[in-house]
């Protein structure tokens, strides 16, 4: 695995940046950053099959987050093993898989029960203890490209000893995870923690930065933490980290909070925004050349929610038959129309969460290329003021029409 | 008449044809997978493409209630609405009244129910579901029939087969569409021969583009079960396609092929992968069964679909009546196998191959030569030879 930065300060005072990161041969493409993990669910995304997967964007739609939590039941690691890992178990030999505990919908870090022995998480098999060995020993017979070492993720309002203490837990399963590594860190992403304590923060940013892992993986953020404070405790663990090497994160879903992790430095998400969309209904159409001078062009749908998202349940899109989002090139877009997906969501079938998770997921990623753009250009700032301001019009607009 | 039904290739009463619609070129014998509510359950339709479906069900009652027929009308037809490139076929919408609502009550004018959505009384008749069904615009549509169950005895039977026979001139009448979509009768009478007869010989009167065999495929035992089709393909014009309505298991299936039928539906491989079963040449696999928990084949090694190509039993077993993704995989294999099934029987009788053919079907499905009695009678009175498939009977 191999990462460069390719455009430093391209805005958010000088943090963030655009890199490529290189995980396949030397042959294949890098996938540029700031990106996005597409979520999965043992491993395949919820709804979108290997064929629609692999008919998203490439390289961007080839990264994967995977949860070793998801395979503690079945298969055993032996069958796994024996299968040949993620990449020959679940067919995506095109893929790359970055495995992390925490997926923020089904895995969830539980403080209350973890302890000197292992980290708890809430799982829809009930309430887990991870051991750091039992942890390496799933991440050996899985063989992701990369993987996450383990931590002790608290919420924002633990007591500061609780605090101090899961940063201790977490260095130390960093290096017991680093000594029953065979490849000595080579594809390891080191945890950082600390809660919302600044001081905390930065010492386990720069402990972690002294251990030889390839990246970094940035947890205990969207536990409950103040959106304010939190730029400056990403800051804080930024400034701290080296730049050359890449950063992850969990827990920053929406597209603000990546933003906000954009300009902190932060190069890759695990956003669990595009499900929660998809469940809800919810389709993307926010368009991405904001930066086109006064260029505010939504598409003049009349109301039902903000200009970024249609909410495909309301009755207005009951007969249609437009894309939901005009010259898209996503499967969903080029073969079917509001209407349709209206109908699915109203009869319940499983069809529609495979349209517009697919959808979905094409026009999350076209954000992060957008967002990509604006770095390269240096005006990322003026993307995330306008982006933002552009999310909040409908509610300026409502006021002046009551 | 908007279709063309040519024979191909013929073994005694069985027969493969080319079935030409206004959507699409079709091959039979043949499966429709049945799509309720305009989708097949976690399919796309380049999926469907794909696998080879050639024809998908659509149920008239569903869709008339959601997203309705005014509506589909508007938009175009179901073709358009679902953008499914293919043939359709819809149903009338009577099993459905039928079976689902238990307050439906038939007269000479219509199935009387009430109404799922308000409670209201509304009144089905053949003419409504006609033209309900000339709005939605499927290549095939059914005629509105008096289905009673097969378990039910008794004057009943009689009544709703002369109505079948009143009904179908009401719906030929009703029908605006001729030239567009195809109107098929129904053949019912329960499991008398007498009531069969005459029903088939009426609805032959009235040289309809297909036909149906219906009231079957509800619990009746299987010896009466295939014994009625075979009446029916007896009886039933050669040159005109045949329905079996219902049917099913791929059992089934191979029989009522080897006695002349070509078209087939069921809710089952798809219902049944919902549920983690699968389909494959031996029979059916249980993938929630411990047994697949390390079972590191494919769900079938013959099978080179998607799923077969790429996935375990042992993952498999982990998705399944757990994660969407489970039953998409498993409805994704069980309707290739299905198709593989249709084409399997329509290559091998163009080739002449057909007995080859369902005595290696039988071998896999009853390795240890337990063939069940009726399907050796079908087989007998079909003339295809099974005996090297069935163990010596032990006297």
């Amino acid at each position: 695995m191999r990462f460069a930065v390719t455009r430093a300060c391209g805005g958010g005072g000088g943090r963030a940046r655009t890199g490529a990161l290189y995980i396949g041969g030397s042959t294949t493409a890098p996938i540029e950053t700031p990106s996005l993990l597409i979520s999965t669910r043992k491993g395949l995304p919820t709804f979108v099959s290997r064929d629609h997967l692999a008919a998203l964007p490439t390289p961007d739609s080839l990264l994967l987050h995977v949860s070793p939590l998801h395979f503690l039941d079945c298969p055993s690691s032996k069958t796994i093993s024996n299968i040949g890992g993620l990449h020959q178990m679940l067919g995506l030999h095109e893929h790359f898989f970055v495995a992390a505990p925490r997926d923020s919908l089904e895995s969830l870090p539980e403080s209350e029960g973890t302890n000197k022995l292992g980290a708890s998480f809430e799982t829809p098999c009930g309430r887990r203890l991870i051991k750091p060995s039992a942890y390496v020993e799933k991440i050996a017979s899985l063989k992701p490209n990369l993987w996450a070492s383990m931590a002790d993720e608290v919420p924002a309002w633990v007591s500061e000893k609780r605090n101090k203490t899961s940063v201790d837990r977490t260095l130390r399963w960093l290096d017991e995870c680093l000594a029953l590594d065979p490849a000595g860190g080579k594809t390891m992403l080191g945890l950082v923690v600390g809660g919302s304590n600044i001081e905390e923060r930065k010492h386990c940013a720069i402990e972690v930065a002294t251990r030889n892992v390839s990246g970094f993986w940035i947890g205990g953020f969207g536990l409950g933490e103040n959106v304010e404070e939190r730029s400056v405790l990403l800051n804080a663990v930024t400034d701290n980290l080296p730049e050359e090497k890449v950063r992850f994160i969990s827990g920053l879903s929406l597209p603000e909070e990546v933003l906000q992790g954009v300009a902190s430095g932060i190069d890759l998400f695990d956003s669990t925004y595009i499900y929660h969309l998809t469940l809800g209904g919810f389709a993307l159409i926010f368009p991405f050349k904001i930066l086109d001078h006064n260029n505010l062009d939504f598409q003049l749908d009349d109301t039902v929610g903000d200009r970024t998202k249609i909410n495909l349940r309301a009755t207005i899109y009951r007969k249609d038959i437009s894309p939901i989002v005009a010259n898209c090139s996503c499967f969903t877009c080029q073969n079917h129309t509001r209407a349709y997906i209206n109908h699915l969501l109203n009869v319940h079938e499983m069809l529609a969460h495979i349209l517009l998770e697919i959808h979905n997921t094409h026009h999350y990623l076209g954000f992060f290329r957008a967002m990509r753009e604006a770095i390269k250009g240096g005006k990322f700032d003026l993307f995330r003021q306008r982006f933002v301001e552009s999310r909040r019009i409908h509610l300026t607009s409502a006021v002046l029409c009551s | 008449m908007a279709l063309k039904f040519e024979v191909l290739g013929k073994f005694n009463r069985a027969r493969a044809a080319r079935l030409t619609l206004p959507h699409f070129i079709c091959q039979t014998p043949l499966f429709m997978p049945v799509g309720t509510q305009g989708t097949i359950k976690g399919l796309t339709n380049n999926q469907l493409e794909e696998i080879g479906c050639q024809i998908i069900l659509g149920n008239t009652y569903h869709l008339a209630l959601r997203p309705g027929a005014e509506l589909i009308d508007d938009l175009g037809g179901l073709h358009k609405f679902m953008n499914w490139k293919r043939a359709l076929l819809t149903d009338s919408g009577g099993f459905q009244m039928v079976s689902l609502l238990h307050l439906a009550d038939i007269t000479e004018q219509g199935v009387t129910f009430q109404s799922p959505v308000d409670g209201k009384p509304m009144l089905l008749t053949p003419e409504e579901s006609i033209q309900i069904q000339n709005k939605i615009g499927a290549d095939i549509i059914m005629a509105l029939d008096d289905v009673v169950k097969t378990t039910i005895t008794g004057p009943r039977i009689e009544e709703a087969m002369y109505r079948t026979l009143r009904w179908i001139d009401r719906c030929i009448a009703a029908h605006k569409r001729p030239d567009a979509q195809n109107l098929f009768g129904i053949v019912q009478g329960g499991l008398d021969p007498v009531l069969r007869d005459i029903c088939v010989r009426g609805l032959v009167d009235r040289n309809l583009p297909g036909y149906a065999i219906g009231g079957l495929a509800g619990g009746e035992d299987k010896d009466s079960f295939w014994r009625v089709v075979a009446q029916c393909t007896a009886a039933l014009p050669e040159d005109k396609p045949r329905y079996v309505m219902g049917v099913g298991y791929p059992l089934d299936i191979v029989v009522c092929s080897a006695l002349g039928a070509d078209m087939y539906d069921c809710v089952y491989p798809t219902r049944t992968a919902r549920f983690g079963t699968a389909l494959v040449p031996e029979g059916v696999l249980r993938l929630k069964n411990q047994a697949m928990a390390n079972d590191e084949r494919p769900i079938d090694s013959t099978c080179t679909c998607m799923v077969c190509r790429n996935y375990t039993r042992a993952y498999l077993h982990c998705l399944v009546t757990k994660d969407a993704m489970g039953s998409q995989l498993v409805s994704y294999h069980n309707l290739s196998y299905m198709m593989r099934l249709s084409k399997d029987l329509h290559t091998s009788l163009v080739e002449g191959q057909f007995p080859e053919f369902v005595r290696g079907f039988l071998r896999a499905q009853f390795p240890k030569g337990n063939v069940p009695e009726w399907v050796c009678n079908a087989m007998e009175v079909a003339g295809v030879d099974i005996s090297t498939c069935c163990a010596p009977i032990t006297s």
